[in-house]
């Protein structure tokens, strides 16, 4: 395995997530814990299988390791072992700090002991999130230092430096990628991997204990260890000036910082680049001098101006006239992510000169266009056929983050609202007190332990009247297949207690609760019926494993893929199978028959169940 | 020297594969490369787009009208990028579309690939492959992408040996064999039609 077996001085071509994995160990790392979400996930996948590697081999695996039930949970782990001296990093996606929100925001007071670096994975342009909120603003929010890699080997040199500078300050960090960061391969140059300590030591100091007259004590304290943290932003390598000439300043972080370098050599012009990777606290001085130097400024950042605003603000104290040019100035927008047409055709505007870059090729004809779909085989599209079968035309369907969330497409539409992780369960209690309608929400198996459970327990303790569902495919399948509490393995591959999802139900009192195979449509569409019509909260476990686990554990075994195909003497085009159970694999050929592409098709063989002419069967396997 | 890629396909027809074996012989050259890729929901059953950069370059991005080479595991995906190429771009494609249930559901058809071809042929220079009949010959379908890597290599574009991109493909995919096959399927297609243009 390249990335732990690699010597120093070799080089990797590394996505960003993985550059930071090798970072931390470079740093030394002792402790890593997450909740997996895209675009962070593959940070902590790469810890699980170097640990599960060097456990194949038979040597020590020098950190611990674990995918937490979520991120609040995530950080305080980390945060204790920080206390306790070790060096520990917790990675989340954007809206994962949110959920650990509450645990950062007094950490910033307590301070650490060991390094300790909370890595957040921006998503402008929402490739895969429900916002695209720009978490910048909580290093600020809660004064902690900020490190932004600009490519992978940065993300891999800043991981290793972000440890030092959180120990010298006592300051828990906060590394910040974003998409184009995390999932862009680069080639990155390895340093030396160093030694660990493991275990760590808890000294008492009743200043970690955050009762107010404590708190009051701990927040100058914090201001004061950030005007120590500006001072070493000023002297960072990571903040510097390339020069390249001209009259003109741009000042750029992040992917921004690699888009500014192409967009001067896409324009033939010369300017100097203010490139800022120490983001909070902004060194003061260097952007005043920066600012003296050049009469007119370009500001690029993807999403809010942040930067922006706080040149300005500096140019204010200072007293410098400059013109500032970024999104206040309308050439940018705070909205998505950036990209060398954007900039190229930004800063064209901004300096009046033509935009250089050729129009690209053209096409009247209309596409039909191609979201992501839950997969041929997915168990959930099962579980929600039945559902909708079962229930009447107005009955609502709260649901949450995962694969099936996807459910929202034609046919099935399965999916009304939703807010964040959990929020199914707590909006199907609300819609049962607010309307009188029936409620169906959709909950995924990782998502129940993240976040389901409080809202099940009010669903019980006022005994809202909503029917909640389970979908447990035995893995966090959207963000890469990681275990969860659901799981016999933990992700250094060790073996766990797995928790049972419907003893967990029943436990919190409620008392209509069925786990079904969805694969299984008539006892799926039965246990629905049943749910509808108990009074007060009932639950729904529909249990079947994620179909490409399922496939690739077959292909493990030797086994073939069955491969199902339409008889069409058989086929009365009565559409069920693809306007009402809609499984991708289906489509209409040339002459209005309807045909599976085998290609696509994954073999789970429920549409054979859909068709009421029998005409679905299985003709083989394939590998 | 710089060399722009775009790739395109659907989830699941393995273009994340042959983005980061590209971006591995790369490397074995001694080329700097960056790699941009698409995770997580963007990957299920959606359009996928990766880019490819090499040489001299500070961003993951491809620029509009700026691909050197645009390489579809689907012809209608191939299509969808056409606004990154140019005249001169090399789009390789294979033939075999897969419908997205969009087209039921939604006033759109799926044009005929004649058509799709026709379009790509007006904006620049077309080579289509029927990647899934030789992958089936070289023994699964899942080396559908092999079979275009075959091809790419055949077509004088890539700064690096068939030899180092093949290597790559031995030394980290499974079914070993069955992707030798189809790398060389691929790219004796290629080279047969080379040679009858001669």
């Amino acid at each position: 395995m390249e990335i732990i077996d690699a010597k120093p001085g070799e080089t990797l071509l590394l996505l960003g997530n993985e550059a930071i994995t090798r970072g931390a160990l470079e740093a030394g790392i002792d402790f890593a814990t997450t909740y997996p979400g895209t675009p962070s996930s593959e940070i902590a996948d790469t810890f699980s299988k170097i640990a599960r590697y060097l456990k194949a081999k038979g040597k020590d695996v020098p950190f611990y390791f674990e995918y937490s039930t979520n991120e609040k949970v995530a950080l305080e782990i980390s945060a204790a072992a920080s206390l306790s001296g070790l060096r520990s990093l917790t990675c989340m996606k954007h809206v994962g700090l949110n959920v650990a929100s509450d645990a950062f925001m007094t950490f910033m007071y307590v301070g650490c002991r060991g390094g300790n670096i909370i890595v957040t994975a921006d998503d402008p342009g929402c490739h895969s999130s429900q916002n695209e909120q720009d978490n910048r603003y909580y290093a600020i929010f809660g004064n902690a230092p900020m490190l932004e890699p600009s490519n992978p080997q940065e993300a891999k040199d800043m991981t290793v430096d972000a440890f030092d500078i959180s120990e010298e300050l006592g300051l828990p960090l906060i590394l910040r990628t974003t998409t184009r960061i995390s999932h862009t391969r680069g080639i990155v140059r390895l340093g030396r991997i160093k030694r660990s300590r493991r275990k760590g030591r808890f000294e008492k100091n009743p200043f970690m204990v955050t009762v107010p007259s404590v708190a009051r004590a701990r927040h100058p304290v914090l201001l004061e260890k950030m005007k120590e943290a500006e001072k070493l932003s000023e002297r960072s390598r990571y903040n510097k000036i390339i020069e390249r000439g001209g009259g003109l300043g741009i000042v750029a972080s992040g992917v921004s910082v690699g888009y500014a370098l192409d967009s001067l050599e896409i324009l033939g012009i010369q300017a100097d680049i203010l490139k800022l990777g120490f983001t909070n606290p902004i060194p003061r001085e260097m952007c005043g001098r920066f600012m003296e130097e050049h009469k007119k400024i370009i500001v690029l950042e993807e999403l809010e101006p942040i930067l922006e605003n706080r040149l300005k603000t500096i140019a204010h104290d200072l007293g410098i006239d400059v013109e500032i040019f970024g999104k206040d100035s309308g050439h940018f927008s705070r909205l998505y992510e950036y990209n060398l047409d954007i900039v190229v055709e930004g800063i064209s505007k901004i300096l009046g000169v033509e935009n250089p870059l050729p129009e690209g090729g053209k096409t009247k004809l209309k596409l039909p266009s191609r979201p992501p779909v839950m997969c041929p085989g997915c168990p959930h599209r099962a579980s929600y056929y039945s559902a909708k079968r079962a229930s009447p035309r107005d009955t609502i369907y709260p649901t949450d983050i995962g694969c099936y969330t996807l459910g929202r497409s034609p046919p099935l539409k399965m999916a009304d609202v939703l807010l964040c992780m959990g929020s199914n369960a707590g909006m199907a209690c609300g819609f049962s007190k607010a309307t009188d309608q029936k409620i169906i929400s959709f909950m995924g198996d990782s998502t129940f332990f993240h976040a389901g459970i409080p809202a099940i327990i009010d669903a019980v303790h006022h005994n809202h009247d909503c029917v909640i569902t389970i979908l447990d495919n035995r893995t966090t399948a959207m963000t890469g297949h990681q275990p969860h509490p659901g799981t016999d393995l933990t992700g250094m591959g060790e073996p766990a207690r797995a928790i049972d999802i419907e003893q967990v139900v029943r436990g919190l009192g409620v008392e209509y609760v069925r786990t079904v195979d969805p694969t299984d449509l008539k006892e799926c569409e039965k246990a629905f019926r049943e749910a509808l019509d108990f009074k007060g909260p009932a639950v729904v476990i529909c249990k079947h494993p994620c179909i490409l686990i399922e496939n690739r554990e077959r292909r493990k075994r030797g086994e073939g893929i069955p491969v199902y195909q339409v008889n069409q003497e058989r086929c009365k085009r009565c559409n069920r199978c693809i306007k009402e159970f809609g499984c991708p694999a289906f489509y209409f050929d040339e002459d209005g028959k309807i045909r599976i592409n085998e290609e696509l098709c994954n073999g789970c063989g429920v549409c054979a169940q859909v068709c009421p002419f029998g005409a679905i069967e299985k003709v083989g396997e394939r590998r | 020297m710089k060399l722009d890629i775009v790739l395109a396909g659907v989830g699941g027809q393995g273009v994340l594969t042959m983005a980061s074996l590209i971006g591995r012989s790369a490397l074995r050259s001694g080329i700097n490369v960056l790699v941009s890729e698409i995770h997580g929901m963007a990957q299920r059953g959606g359009s996928v787009r990766c880019t490819i950069r090499m040489g001299n370059v500070n961003s993951p991005l491809v620029a509009k009208g700026s691909a050197d080479c645009i390489v579809s595991t689907e012809p209608l995906e191939a299509l969808r990028e056409i606004d990154r190429a140019n005249r001169d771009t090399i789009v390789l494609t294979d033939v075999n579309p897969v419908v997205p249930p969009t087209v039921i559901f939604e006033d759109v058809d799926y044009p005929s690939v004649e058509t799709i071809l026709d379009e790509i042929r007006r904006n620049c220079r077309l080579i289509e492959i029927d990647a899934n009949e030789l992958a089936k010959k070289a023994g699964g379908i899942i080396s559908k992408n092999v079979v275009l890597l075959g091809a790419l290599s055949a077509i004088d574009i890539l700064p690096f040996s068939h030899e180092i991109l093949l290597e790559e493909i031995r030394r980290t995919l499974p079914y070993k064999d069955i992707n030798t096959r189809a790398f060389n399927l691929g790219r004796k297609e290629i080279m047969r039609r080379k040679d009858e243009k001669r």
